[in-house]
C-alpha cells in the first residue's frame, strides 16, 4: 500500500467525521486500494462528449401551490434528540473554550 | 408447527369465500415468525397493533367494504420505510431507538389499500450489503438452507415470503437489493421503475439508485402489490407524475411475438455458475415454447457496470449518511467535550463496519483532486449504459438474464472479501444505473438451492414485465415449490 493512499485515507477519515484507529485506517486503506484499482478500469472508457447522468428521469424542479399548512410539533420534532431543552437541540459546545484548554 | 400462509391470491380467495379471517391469517401469521426465529427475518414485531388491525380488516368486511385485493392480509416492512410512532433502524446502531414522526409514502398507501404489517424485516445496515450479514442483529438465513444467506440487502423480506409467514413483503433495492435476495430465496422479487413508488419516508442510501419494491410468492400477487403503491407523490421530488397504469389489469397470459432479448455480455460472462445457466437457458426456451422470441442483443458497456455502481453509491451515500451526526435523532456518544469530537465519536460507534467503508470510499471519490477521475467518470459511464439500454429495447420487448451468477452463498464465506460482494452484483446493478423496472422469479434450482431469472423491461413498463413474468408461471411450477419445513 501506498503512503500517499494512507494519507488519504487518514484525510477523507477526518473529512466524513469518522474516528477511527491506526489498525482501522490500515484495514481501510487496504480495502480502498483493491476497490480503486478495480474501479480504475473506467479510465479505459472513451467518455469524450459523453454528458454525465445525475439523473435518469428528466429531472424538472416540481412546483406546487403555496397553502399555508400546519408545521411539525415542536415536541414531537424533538421527540428523538438525545438531548435537548424543550425548544432547541442541546450539543457540545461548538467553539472549544479557553479554558478548557 | 402452524402451517405456511398461502401466496396473496390463495389468501384473498380464503377471506372472500369466508372460509378464514384477517385475525385468523395475523395469527398464524405471527406463530409462524416466532416458529422461524432461528432465520432471523424479522427484528421487530408489532403483534398487538396487527391485531387490532385485522381486527378491523374483518369488521369492514362484514360490512362488505373490501379495500382491494390485498385488504386484510399479513405484510412484512424492511426496516428502512419509517411508521409513525413506532421503530426504524435501518439495521444500524445509530437509529437505535428512532422513533419516527410520521409515515413514509409507501405504508400509508398500502394500508389504504388495507394490508396488516406484522413487523419489520432484518437488513444489511443501510441496505449495503448482498446477504444481511451487515445487520447490528446479526445475520438472516436462507429459508431453503439456513448455514446459507438470504441475500440482501431486503434478506430478512425475501426469508418471511420464502418461508410461508407472510404472501407480501416490502423491500428497497438500490442495485439489486430485492432481486437478489428474491432469486436466493425462491420468491419473485419486483423493483419498479425508478421514481414509481414514493420514497418519502424511505431511509436513503443512494438517491439517484434507491426505490422501493415488493416481494410475493407470485408475478400475479406482485403486481396486486405494486398496484397498491406505485403512483406519484408530490412528497418526493423524484416521484413520476404520470398515473401507474394497473399491472394486475395487464395479465392476460398472452406472449405469442414478444421479443425476449438476451444480452451477448451477460451470457458469455466467465463465473456463472453452470446449474444457474441451465435453469435461465430453460427458463428462456420456456418463454419461446410460449410464442415468445428469443433474441441476442448487447450491451456493450456491462463489464463497467459494478465499478460504475459503487463509485455512485457510495458517493451519495457518503453525502445521504453525513446526516446521522447525534444532533436530531439517533445515537450520541457520552463525554464528548467538543462538538466534533461528539460527531466523530458517534459515526464511529454509530456505523458498521461496511458502512464507514462506504462512506470513506465515496467521500474519497468526491474529495478535491479525484472528483472528475473517479465521480464524474462514473456518472458519464451511466450515460453510455443507460444509452445501452435504450438501443437493446429497439429490438426486444424484455430483457431476460440470470439475477445472480450464482445461488445463495454461506454464511461467513464473503464477509471478509468486500470486493468479491460486491462483484456478484454484475446483472442486477445496470437496472438501477439506468432505471429500468426488474424482476426475479424463480426458475429452478441448482444443487438444491433456487436460481432467479431476472426479467428488465424499459422504464414504466412494469405491466409488461410482469405479464411476461405472469404468463412464464403459468407454464411453469417452480414459484410453487417451499422450503423444508424446520425439525
Amino acid at each position: 500500500m501506498s503512503a500517499t493512499l494512507r494519507e488519504d485515507v487518514e484525510r477523507v477519515a477526518a473529512l466524513a467525521r469518522l474516528a477511527m484507529s491506526e489498525e482501522e485506517l490500515s484495514r481501510m486503506a487496504r480495502e480502498l486500494e483493491a476497490v480503486l484499482g478495480y474501479v480504475a478500469s473506467l479510465a479505459k472508457v472513451d467518455t469524450r462528449d459523453v454528458p454525465p447522468t445525475a439523473h435518469v428521469v428528466p429531472l424538472v424542479t416540481p412546483l406546487r401551490d403555496d397553502v399555508p399548512a400546519p408545521p411539525m410539533d415542536p415536541g414531537l420534532a424533538l421527540s428523538n434528540a438525545p438531548e435537548s431543552d424543550g425548544s432547541s437541540f442541546v450539543v457540545p459546545k461548538v467553539i472549544e473554550a479557553e479554558e478548557e484548554g | 408447527m402452524p402451517a405456511p400462509l398461502g401466496s396473496l391470491r390463495e389468501c384473498r380467495e380464503a377471506l372472500d369465500q369466508g372460509r378464514t379471517s384477517s385475525a385468523a391469517l395475523v395469527e398464524q401469521s405471527l406463530a409462524r415468525a416466532e416458529a422461524h426465529a432461528h432465520l432471523s427475518a424479522f427484528v421487530r414485531l408489532r403483534a398487538e397493533r396487527a391485531r387490532a388491525e385485522a381486527q378491523e380488516a374483518d369488521r369492514r368486511r362484514a360490512q362488505g367494504e373490501v379495500r382491494s385485493p390485498l385488504d386484510g392480509i399479513p405484510l412484512a416492512v424492511k426496516d428502512n420505510l419509517v411508521r409513525a410512532g413506532e421503530e426504524t433502524t435501518c439495521a444500524s446502531r445509530i437509529l437505535e431507538g428512532f422513533v419516527s414522526p410520521y409515515t413514509s409514502g409507501v405504508l400509508e398507501r398500502i394500508e389504504a389499500a388495507g394490508a396488516i404489517s406484522i413487523g419489520s424485516t432484518n437488513m444489511d445496515e443501510f441496505a449495503m450489503g448482498s446477504s444481511t450479514e451487515h445487520s447490528v442483529y446479526g445475520p438472516s438465513r436462507n429459508p431453503w438452507d439456513p448455514a446459507r444467506t438470504p441475500g440482501g440487502s431486503s434478506g430478512g423480506s425475501a426469508a418471511a415470503v420464502a418461508a410461508g409467514i407472510v404472501p407480501m413483503a416490502l423491500g428497497s433495492d438500490t442495485g439489486g437489493s430485492i432481486r437478489q435476495p428474491a432469486g436466493f430465496c425462491g420468491v419473485v422479487g419486483v423493483k419498479p421503475t425508478y421514481g414509481r413508488v414514493s420514497r418519502w419516508g424511505l431511509v436513503a442510501f443512494a438517491s439517484s439508485l434507491d426505490q422501493v419494491g415488493a416481494f410475493a410468492r407470485s408475478a400475479e400477487d406482485a403486481a396486486h402489490v405494486l398496484d397498491a403503491i406505485a403512483g406519484h407523490d408530490p412528497r418526493d421530488s423524484t416521484s413520476i407524475p404520470e398515473p401507474a397504469p394497473s399491472c394486475a389489469a395487464a395479465l392476460d397470459g398472452d406472449v405469442a411475438g414478444l421479443v425476449v432479448g438476451l444480452p451477448r455480455e451477460y451470457y458469455a460472462a466467465d463465473g456463472i455458475e453452470p446449474g444457474v445457466l441451465d435453469a435461465v437457458r430453460e427458463a428462456c426456451a420456456q418463454l419461446e415454447r410460449a410464442g415468445a422470441k428469443l433474441r441476442e442483443v448487447s450491451l456493450p458497456h456491462s463489464e463497467h457496470a459494478v465499478a460504475t455502481y459503487y463509485l455512485i453509491a457510495t458517493a451519495e451515500a457518503s453525502s445521504n449518511l453525513a446526516r446521522y451526526d447525534g444532533v436530531r435523532y439517533g445515537h450520541r456518544a457520552q463525554g464528548a467535550h467538543s462538538l466534533s469530537e461528539m460527531y466523530e465519536r458517534t459515526r464511529s460507534e454509530g456505523f458498521g463496519a461496511e458502512v464507514k467503508r462506504r462512506i470513506l470510499l465515496g467521500t474519497y471519490v468526491l474529495s478535491a483532486g479525484y472528483y472528475d477521475a473517479y465521480y464524474r467518470k462514473a456518472q458519464q459511464v451511466r450515460t453510455l449504459i443507460r444509452r445501452d439500454f435504450e438501443q437493446a429495447f429497439r429490438g426486444c420487448d424484455v430483457i431476460a438474464t440470470p439475477t445472480m451468477p450464482e445461488t445463495a452463498f454461506r454464511l461467513g464465506e464473503r464477509t471478509e472479501d468486500p470486493l468479491r460482494m460486491y462483484l456478484s452484483d454484475v446483472y442486477t446493478v445496470s437496472a438501477n444505473l439506468a432505471g429500468l423496472p426488474g424482476v426475479s422469479l424463480p426458475c429452478g434450482f441448482s444443487e438444491g438451492m433456487p436460481v432467479g431469472l431476472q426479467l428488465l423491461a424499459p422504464p414504466l413498463e412494469e405491466a409488461r414485465l410482469l405479464r411476461v413474468a405472469d404468463a412464464y408461471q403459468r407454464h411453469t411450477a417452480h414459484h410453487l415449490a417451499r422450503p423444508p419445513e424446520p425439525a
